[in-house]
């Protein structure tokens, strides 16, 4: 009985954040007309979520296109077609790896500095000040991350896949020795422009809105101490990379289902 | 500046720039107001005082608007604050400035830039306008040569009066002091009394200071209101204040350990307690 | 911080982000390939097509010269027919041209390979390819593998 009621507690709160981290993000959203005029303020946090992930989204998608292509070749091997090594590592980057796994690492590099950065703002009494100077901290602090986040994240995850794709080129061609026009050729045949890589943009686009949403809304509801900062930087990161895992399911379902 | 003044002006406000009413709030099923009323006269320096949780702070916010009452009512400059539209109570707002006991300022912004914030925000000045404005106020606070400082390089002090110059930067008619003093050595005490004090007299504005430190704030105040469980337990000039009969404000303003503030947490009888603990 | 840098800086950020999508629309997917706006039709009639898909290659040579672009089944003849967009610079395809389904490797994919005829005139939009070869299923070659394999291994028991 004690257990039941653990539950049925558990499960109204999640329901209420939820509510709550939905009315928030419409609020916010209020606010997005206002940043047309106001571009640079998007402009300073694309900087600091886009620009600063860029090294890691860099290295990790040429490390991830170099290993599929190494692995990949071992199998397609035995079947005497690896010639098909760059649709297999086109494909699984652009369908899969690229939006998810630079979700998941903008996830912890920019989505958790988000959290402890509004986090800290409100532990510090800044958005309770702005607010006190008739500035709305939704509009000047939360809204510029969040379209920044928005817009960061297809072009990272696009940067994340091209990358892939020349690692793999260069591991398949240059180290494993695959014909260099069926590389391609094979790519160019298989892979679709609207079915595959524009799939891939639109997963991008829903993954950059979930982590940033998560991550500006986790700070906002911090806890003002510090150690309510450091849990809701770590709720960030559990939470967006679930959320990114369950919707890549849900998105693959309906995309490449048909 | 504001549009509506002239009304407030005829609605016979008199000289009471803030007038709380009444006032009850309660959180987490704590009494914090329990029927409180302050009267704050225009152009002079009000000083709220108290123990500490005795909500002091929330008074302050409950005066901005942040928060709602649960009862009775905070008018401000003739309004009722918590009746407000949003953008009447944001340009209600601009009217007020208000210092954070932390100084609040933005930590990626600049002294200059915190200063200018407000300006930035709320005005199309152009750039040379702004600039003079925000180092007039910087020079008002003596930290003009520090306008190119971050916050992390401030002493606390200093971020206080770079905090109290962007306060007073859109030239406000009131501002509220959070704890101004607590946790500041003597020099920059005596350096935020004298601020406070002058900056109220030039400038004319109204000020509201929230405070336990009882010695620097009967020193600047003008009027006294003393806070306790919930209710004000005295009120009048610092002089008043000081000769008072209540025991309750004696207690505070001296700094005596036990008196009608007892010096234990509420409990049951140790010699219960140690018996029924054996028990156990 | 400075303004300038940093606007430079996500510039450069977002420029490479839109190179990146680009090359991943012109040199990894079929855009680069997919020129085949304003090309020719041709058709074709199969017993059988196999594994053929809409956007298959279509072949000439072994060089690609055009894709797929229409699998339909004829209710009447019980036959596939396929319509094959053809580059239009390929525009002298002999008449008697004749199509089969090809099967690129052991497990690749299918494509249809054109092998010319000796005519004259050309194929023109709209005509079809009269002569076809059905797609090798693999299942029936070995069934008819282990068939035949069967009845000799009769006729040679027998007495």
């Amino acid at each position: 009985m004690d257990l039941l009621q653990q539950l049925g507690q558990v499960g109204l709160q999640a329901f209420q954040r939820l509510g709550r981290g939905s009315l928030f993000f419409f609020q916010v959203l209020l606010g997005f007309p206002e940043l047309i005029r106001r571009f640079h303020l998007v402009v300073v946090q694309m900087w600091s979520v886009g620009v600063r992930s860029l090294l890691l989204i860099v290295v990790a998608g040429t490390f991830v296109g170099m290993v599929l292509s190494l692995q990949g070749y071992n199998t397609l091997v035995d079947f005497g077609a690896e010639e098909s090594l760059g649709v297999l590592v086109a494909l699984s980057l652009v369908r899969e790896l690229g939006p998810v796994v630079s979700a998941l690492l903008f996830a912890g590099r920019a989505g958790s500095a988000l959290t402890a950065e509004i986090g800290l703002m409100k532990a510090t009494e800044q958005l309770a000040g702005m607010e006190m100077m008739a500035v709305d901290p939704l509009r000047r602090i939360v809204a510029p991350r969040l379209l920044g986040g928005i817009l960061a994240m297809p072009l990272l995850a696009a940067l994340f896949s091209a990358l892939g794709v020349i690692g793999g080129f260069f591991v398949g061609v240059g180290l494993l020795g695959v014909d260099d026009g069926a590389f391609w050729s094979q790519m160019q045949t298989k892979v679709d422009l609207s079915d595959d890589i524009l799939n891939g943009v639109i997963k991008s686009v829903v993954f950059g809105v979930a982590v940033t949403w998560i991550a500006v809304f986790e700070g906002y509801d911090t806890v003002p101490t510090s150690e309510g900062v450091s849990r809701a930087t770590t709720r960030t990161v559990v939470h967006s990379s679930l959320a990114v895992l369950g919707l890549d399911f849900v998105l693959t379902a309906l995309m490449f289902n048909g | 500046m504001s549009p509506d003044s002239g009304v407030n002006a005829g609605s016979g406000a008199g000289d009471s720039l803030v007038s709380i009413r009444d006032l009850h709030f309660s959180r987490a099923g704590r009494n914090i107001f329990d029927g409180v009323d302050i009267e704050i006269t225009r152009g002079k320096v009000t000083a709220i005082m108290g123990p500490s949780g005795t909500g002091k702070t929330t008074l302050l916010r409950l005066i901005g608007g942040q928060i709602r009452p649960d009862q009775g009512a905070v008018e401000v400059d003739g309004e009722v604050v918590h009746s407000l539209s949003r953008e009447k109570l944001f340009q209600l707002r601009k009217r007020m400035g208000m210092l954070f006991q932390s100084g609040a300022l933005l930590t990626d912004l600049t002294v200059f830039e915190n200063v200018a914030f407000p300006l930035r925000e709320h005005t199309d000045l152009p750039e040379s306008v702004l600039r003079n404005l925000v180092l007039m106020k910087l020079e008002a606070v003596g930290l003009r040569g520090a306008h190119g400082l971050l916050p992390r390089e401030l002493s606390g002090g200093m971020a206080r009066r770079v905090a109290l110059a962007r306060a007073i930067v859109l030239d406000p008619k009131m501002v509220m002091y959070d704890e101004p003093f607590t946790g500041q050595d003597p020099i920059s005490m005596g350096v935020l009394v004298k601020l406070i004090r002058e900056l109220n007299d030039a400038l004319g504005l109204s000020s509201i200071v929230v405070s336990h430190d009882v010695r620097e704030t009967l020193a600047i105040a003008d009027y006294v209101y003393v806070i306790g469980h919930g209710k004000v337990v005295g009120h009048g000039t610092p002089e008043e204040i000081s000769g008072t009969d209540s025991p309750w404000v004696e207690q505070f303003v001296q700094g005596l350990p036990d008196g009608p503030v007892s010096f234990d947490y509420p409990a049951p009888k140790f010699i219960d307690e140690l018996m029924h603990g054996a028990e156990r | 911080m400075h303004n300038r840098t940093l606007e430079i800086g996500v510039g450069i950020f977002v420029a490479l982000g839109l190179a990146a999508l680009l090359m991943l629309a012109m040199k990894v997917s079929n855009l680069g390939a997919l020129t085949a706006d304003g090309g020719y039709e041709l058709q074709a009639r199969f017993d059988n097509i196999g594994g053929l898909k809409v956007r298959s290659p279509v072949t000439m040579a072994g060089v690609r010269i055009g894709r797929v672009a229409e699998i339909s089944f004829d209710n009447e003849t019980y036959e596939a027919v396929a319509r094959m967009t053809i580059e239009p610079q390929y525009n002298r395809l002999p008449k008697d041209t004749s199509a089969s389904i090809f099967t690129a490797g052991l497990l690749g994919e299918q494509y249809v390979g054109l092998e010319p005829g000796g005519e004259e005139a050309f194929l023109e939009a709209g005509d079809e390819i009269r002569m076809t070869q059905s797609a090798v299923v693999l299942e029936q070659i070995i069934g008819q593998f282990l068939y035949s394999k069967a009845s000799e291994g009769d006729g040679g028991k027998g007495p």
